[in-house]
């Protein structure tokens, strides 16, 4: 089976353009949730500030939970690698 | 002193230039990812400040302001003055002989004066053709996402006064 054959430091990689490609979509959705907030908010629709703002703290501490994954995988793969010279 | 390397080590050169490229593609790939949970933060940073200024605005005063006689405006003409604040422009209209209107003057698009087009009877913004109705200051046509707010209206025997705002629902 090729995946299992492939180096760590190649799936680590994998691993981190998927959590990436993930990140730059939540982001997009953020940025929308942000605009669309704004100008809900200057017609004078105050209901939605709330919620808006609660969804985008969830988005972003998926983001959060994303990048430390990417920081994980990049400390293993760096042992790995180590581990592997020495 | 060794001249040759033994079989099977790395090449000098990769000595002299320790940048491995697999390492780099990772650190490259973390810093942009820290990038863009940052901005991320941001995001919702900017949602947290709407949602202040959410709560934390006070109940909007608007003081009585006479605006001018009800005749100084003649049929299909108009007057401008500012309500609340003297930042604030607005537009007085008569369509007709006994109906005042006034609206702000600031497209809610971007804030170009809108001007009153008689021969159409309704509000234009000359920059980006947003069309805004004179019964009501909702969006005819253009870009504007929002109805004009209106300046509310008294008339006390022949004078015009500005008592408040409406800001209105999208239609």
């Amino acid at each position: 089976m090729e995946p299992r054959n492939k180096p760590i430091q190649k799936r680590g990689l994998t691993a981190i353009d998927g959590a990436l490609a993930l990140i730059v979509i939540l982001l997009i959705v953020q940025m929308w949730l942000l605009t669309a907030t704004l100008e809900s908010y200057l017609a004078g629709h105050h209901e939605v500030v709330l919620p808006a703002a609660i969804i985008s703290g969830t988005l972003f501490l998926i983001c959060a939970g994303l990048y430390l994954f990417v920081r994980r995988i990049d400390t293993e793969a760096r042992s790995e690698r180590k581990d592997k010279v020495d | 002193m060794k001249l040759f390397r033994p079989a099977g080590k790395e090449p000098l050169w990769k000595d002299e230039f320790s940048i491995n490229r697999a390492d780099e593609q990772y650190v490259s790939r973390r810093q942009f990812t820290k990038f863009l949970v940052l901005t991320s933060l941001g995001m919702f940073v900017g949602n947290v400040w709407i949602l202040a200024r959410s709560w934390f605005r006070g109940t909007p005063v608007y003081p009585e302001k006479n605006i001018c006689r009800a005749t100084d405006v003649p049929v299909g003409g108009v007057w401008l003055f500012r309500y609340p604040t003297e930042k604030d422009a607005c537009i007085l209209i008569r369509p007709d002989e006994e109906t005042y209107v006034a609206y702000s003057q600031k497209c809610t698009h971007l804030s170009c004066a809108v001007y009153y087009a008689r021969e159409k009877n309704r509000l234009e913004c000359p920059c980006h053709e947003g069309y805004f109705s004179i019964k009501n200051g909702s969006v005819l046509q253009g870009p504007p996402p929002r109805p004009l707010p209106r300046v509310l209206l008294e008339r006390r025997g022949e004078q015009l006064l500005a008592v408040g705002m409406a800001v209105q629902e999208e239609t």
